[in-house]
């Protein structure tokens, strides 16, 4: 088997359970939704400073989200003891690693597709720059959390206090990618800057961390 | 080796005093800002030192990220604590200069956030090393600091291009250096590297020390099983 199949067995196998329970996506959207209102509530600016700042509040409100989902990654794998079971398989472990990562980001991508409406309505959002890069942005840097969220929540799963490790690594590590995020959706938004280097430097950070965590995977999924 | 610590401890105690001497009486006070400059000396020589530090953790973690050598483990943890020392002098010593010097506390500017940043990676490598169990733990950490080395470039270029869009309200430094204060930072460099190093390898050996107390534990409990 190749790792393209591979991971798209997987990929597959996780979708199918997930949309057969609905356990974590049900959760996830009532959370992402809260933390919109929550977030309404707190910063109630006028129409001028709102394109400001939303792009630091949607992608505060997104990566919160994206801590509850990334959460739950391996729980599943814990409970059915599948990772040892991937172990002791010839399987290679990027296909695991890739599976999940994709996973995560197409349930990130599905809160984001449901959050960004409710943002846009409560804060009357209108982008002045070049809309079409908004996707892009939002592309980039979901994979960008996702990526390393995924990484670092493998990480965590061997640590005693699960739940808190996973924002404790992964804050500190994406501050670049956060700026990236917030800059560049700022500056879509206002239409003052161009966004064109926060795009370029998501897109790096992108790279260097996927193939960062393909070539360090194994070693962690075979710790000990 | 063992007889090395005595001498270093001496020399490092020698090099302290010399260096505090150098910078509290030898050093000319500074033109515009008066005495309260003198925190430089101790604020600059532990940047540098950090650095040394934190770049020995992650050669130390690549190392045993290939070779799975458990001394290069204890190396990295021990130089990734006393990085973090120095980092959190530079950390409290900027402040308390900026204070008087620039009226503000602190400043969103590239080389504060950095180094903000870099403290936090290596305050989030000790508390993975300590919330991971047993024989997973170099591994895991090993990884996290090769993450960490990663990410440094990427947040001082994309905190460098932040500020050159929103350049910060306070122009900070600038100006040259009186030779005789290079000739200063340099003793106190001196010093607080052999202090580091003395840390390091008290540090270095504790850590050896635990894990062979470890594994006679280990092997006294398989024993009486």
């Amino acid at each position: 088997m190749t790792i393209a199949s591979l991971t798209r067995a997987t990929l597959i196998k996780d979708l199918r359970l997930e949309w057969r329970s609905k356990d974590a996506l049900n959760s996830m959207l009532f959370f992402a939704l809260l933390v919109v209102v929550i977030f309404s509530f707190s910063f109630d600016p006028t129409a001028e400073e709102s394109r400001q700042i939303a792009g630091g509040l949607i992608w505060v409100a997104f990566l919160f989200a994206a801590v509850v989902a990334l959460n739950q990654t391996w729980a599943r794998e814990l409970r059915n003891q599948v990772l040892d079971a991937y172990r002791v398989s010839p399987a290679p472990a990027n296909a695991l690693f890739l599976a999940k990562a994709f996973g995560n980001f197409i349930f990130v991508t599905v809160l984001e597709a449901l959050m960004t409406p409710l943002f846009i309505v409560f804060y009357n959002l209108r982008a002045l720059g070049p809309v079409y890069q908004l996707p892009i942005v939002a592309v980039l840097g979901t994979w960008a959390l996702v990526v390393n969220g995924t990484f670092f929540a493998a990480l965590s799963i061997r640590t005693r206090s699960r739940e808190t490790m996973l924002p404790l690594l992964l804050f500190p590590i994406a501050i670049p990618a956060l700026l990236a995020m917030v800059e560049a959706t700022g500056a879509i938004l206002t239409g003052e800057l161009s966004a064109k280097f926060w795009i370029v430097l998501l897109a790096a950070y992108n790279v260097v961390f996927t193939i960062a965590s393909l070539i360090l995977f194994e070693s962690v999924l075979h710790a000990e | 080796m063992k007889r090395a610590f005595p001498i270093l401890a001496v020399l490092t105690a020698a090099l302290l005093s010399f260096a505090l001497y150098e910078a509290l009486v030898v050093a000319p006070t500074d033109q515009l800002q008066g005495d309260v400059y003198r925190i430089i000396y101790y604020h600059v020589p532990s940047a540098w030192t950090m650095f040394i530090f934190f770049l020995v953790n992650f050669v130390a973690s690549v190392v045993y990220l290939i070779r799975r050598n458990l001394k290069a483990d204890a190396v990295a943890v021990a130089a990734a604590e006393v990085g973090i020392v120095f980092c959190t002098v530079v950390l409290v010593t900027g402040p308390l200069w900026a204070r008087p010097v620039w009226g503000i506390w602190w400043t969103w500017d590239v080389r504060l956030t950095s180094t903000l940043v870099l403290w936090l990676i290596y305050v989030s490598y000790l508390i993975l090393r300590r919330f991971s169990s047993g024989g997973q733990m170099p591994v895991l950490a090993a990884a996290l600091a090769v993450f960490g080395a990663l990410d440094m470039p990427l947040v001082y270029f994309s905190i460098w291009f932040f500020r050159t869009q929103h350049p910060q309200p306070v122009v900070g430094g600038g100006g040259s250096t009186d030779p005789r204060m290079l000739h200063i930072w340099l003793i106190n460099w001196a010093a607080f590297l052999c202090f580091g190093l003395l840390v390091f390898w008290s540090r270095y050996r504790l850590e050896v020390l635990r894990r062979e107390v470890e594994e006679i534990q280990a092997m006294e409990s398989l024993r009486e099983a």
